[in-house]
């Protein structure tokens, strides 16, 4: 085709060329906007991470001295050990909340989209109101919920102080981000079960297996890559946490809910420790991917495609 | 015996979606008291909010805190600077998220692939971990402080471009190869063909961008620095610490924070609810 075309006038630029640059010139808008605030911003965070780097400027390269000193910062102990936690107690509280949630959606019910909207308002409301109206209805003192806690009898010293406790802060916040949370997922998993075969279940049902048999044998394996998704998509966000405890405790009392994203965020911008803000982030970003990795390698002993 | 038993069946059945009811509505109650709180008590005076035992109706409907609160912090600006910065943002998001996700999905082009692998294996990638040398690049560009630093943060995200493209490799190539033979530049097609069909990816997106935009806290937070410009969230957080104890007019704020979004909810939930099943899956 190519040898057909007549070579008396060549263009300056061959054709396949200048297709080439049409389709760069349609990436380029978005791609120097992604390089300059997302792409190049990762590399350098792992340079900067070996740097001392603080509010005066770059200071000489310290080599691993930033994460040796990491790992000895009470701070940064702490902040792991909550961030773990945080992790730990919300990825199974959502995974299997939102899951029950739409098992009990997935069937031919009137106005079942009102409640799917309802469940899935939370998700799509700023953390800022939410804090402020979740702190004052678990107010350890005046609050609804201690209130109505109080009239089922239980004696006021033994009521939680919520957000104002050591112990108890990191659960409310746990708390609420499960609520708000769970209607993003339960969406997921409502698409996910609409997919499985209403045979499959009706055969089942033939054979004389419970409700229960039918869940644990048909909906959790045809299930399993949904499930795979929202694992991972739980793992990612629980670490990168910030804003609803940010909001609700500021990491307090004391640092009994302090996260290791808001590690980041003070060493960063409040102490102006850069280089070792950054090493934090280093390692922060090598637990999600680790993570990420661990539960990609598993998929395929109990993911069924 | 045969019609004793469908009845009974029936009959189970029945209290089976009764059953099914219950639980949904105990769960919405769970869901919505929150905001049923938020909006009582914004109508509430300061001390009522607080009462012992608590109330949940207000003895007297206090509508003055609509117009107190707008008195005592520049919240008429917040929401302006909130709806320009998410706006703009969506706009661009949109166009050039497009553009980019044609280019990914519709034409060759020597490291396409590459290109967009670095896309996806940065959604991966927390904030955090990039947010300080990206600080940096801000404030060499001159873009601390200022909306349009904030605009281009929220426009060029990859999740925008993953999004569009995974519905873009759902259209035909065919399509785009008949427009070709026709004479439609690749600029043509993208604008009278990809565009007009993509309207519910485009559709889905814009809410996305427009509610993260204006949900934004942290982006505003580390940014801007100035109390004229702050956004919504950060304007309505000042608000919250600094008239601590003025309850029931941090509740009307926050009734007021939500009201956008709640509109633009109302409108797209379905659709937006369907995206999320569908692509929030296949992605």
């Amino acid at each position: 085709m190519r040898q057909a075309r007549p070579a008396a006038r060549r263009p300056l630029l061959s054709r396949r060329m200048k297709n080439y640059l049409i389709g760069y010139s349609f990436i380029l808008p978005n791609f120097i906007g992604f390089a300059v605030l997302t792409l190049i911003p990762s590399l350098v965070a792992i340079i900067m991470s070996f740097c001392d780097w603080t509010g005066a400027g770059f200071q000489g390269f310290v080599g691993l001295r930033n994460y040796i000193e990491m790992f000895g910062n009470s701070t940064f102990q702490i902040s792991i050990r909550n961030s773990l936690l945080y992790a730990l107690l919300t990825i199974p509280s959502i995974l299997v909340l939102s899951l029950a949630v739409a098992v009990v959606m997935n069937r031919p019910l009137k106005g079942i989209g009102i409640f799917r909207a309802i469940y899935f308002w939370p998700y799509v409301t700023a953390v800022v109101a939410l804090a402020a109206v979740w702190n004052m209805l678990f107010n350890p003192d005046m609050g609804v919920v201690n209130q109505f806690l109080g009239s089922l009898g239980l004696p006021t010293e033994y009521l939680p102080r919520w957000t104002a406790s050591t112990t108890w802060s990191l659960p409310t916040v746990i708390l609420a981000q499960i609520w708000k949370g769970t209607g993003y997922y339960m969406v997921i998993f409502l698409a996910g079960l609409q997919t499985i075969p209403r045979e499959l279940y009706e055969a089942a049902e033939v054979d004389g297996a419970s409700r229960w048999k039918s869940f644990v044998n048909i909906t959790i394996p045809m299930l399993t890559p949904t499930i795979f998704f929202v694992l991972i998509m739980l793992t990612i966000n629980a670490f990168q946490v910030y804003e609803i405890v940010q909001v609700m405790t500021a990491g307090g009392p004391g640092r009994s809910s302090f996260v290791i994203s808001m590690h980041i965020y003070r060493s960063a911008f409040v102490d102006n420790r850069f280089g070792y803000a950054s090493a934090v982030a280093m390692v922060l970003f090598v637990i999600v991917a680790a993570l990420t990795v661990i539960q990609f390698k598993g998929e395929k002993k109990w993911v069924t495609y | 015996m045969g019609h004793l038993l469908t009845t009974r069946g029936k009959g189970r059945k029945a209290a089976g979606t009764a059953l099914t009811y219950l639980l949904l509505i105990l769960f919405s109650l769970v869901m919505l008291l929150p905001f049923a709180w938020m909006l009582v008590s914004s109508v509430k005076n300061a001390n009522d909010v607080f009462a012992y035992p608590m109330k949940w109706w207000p003895e007297v409907f206090v509508w003055e805190n609509y117009r107190v609160v707008f008195q005592k912090i520049p919240f008429a600006l917040f929401l302006g600077n909130s709806f320009k910065v998410a706006v703009f943002a969506t706009l661009f998001q949109l166009l050039t998220s497009s553009l980019a996700a044609y280019g990914f999905s519709k034409i060759w082009f020597p490291g396409r692939n590459a290109l967009f692998f670095a896309y996806v294996a940065t959604i991966a990638i927390p904030w955090h971990a990039y947010m300080v040398p990206q600080y940096f690049i801000m404030r060499s560009l001159n873009l601390t402080n200022r909306h349009l630093g904030l605009i281009f943060l929220f426009s060029f995200t990859a999740f925008g471009v993953f999004l569009v493209r995974q519905f873009y490799t759902s259209i035909p190539d065919e399509l785009c190869e008949a427009a070709r033979i026709d004479g439609l530049s690749e600029y043509g097609i993208y604008a009278r063909i990809m565009l007009p069909l993509s309207k519910p990816v485009l559709a889905t997106l814009a809410v996305f961008s427009f509610v993260g935009a204006w949900n934004d806290y942290l982006g505003s937070m580390i940014y801007i620095s100035a109390d004229d410009k702050k956004l919504i969230q950060t304007g309505l957080r000042l608000f919250i610490t600094t008239y601590s104890a003025d309850y029931a007019m941090i509740m009307t704020g926050c009734v007021i924070s939500l009201v956008p979004i709640f509109i633009i909810f109302i409108f797209s939930q379905r659709f937006l609810i369907e995206g999320i099943a569908t692509t929030g899956i296949k992605g």
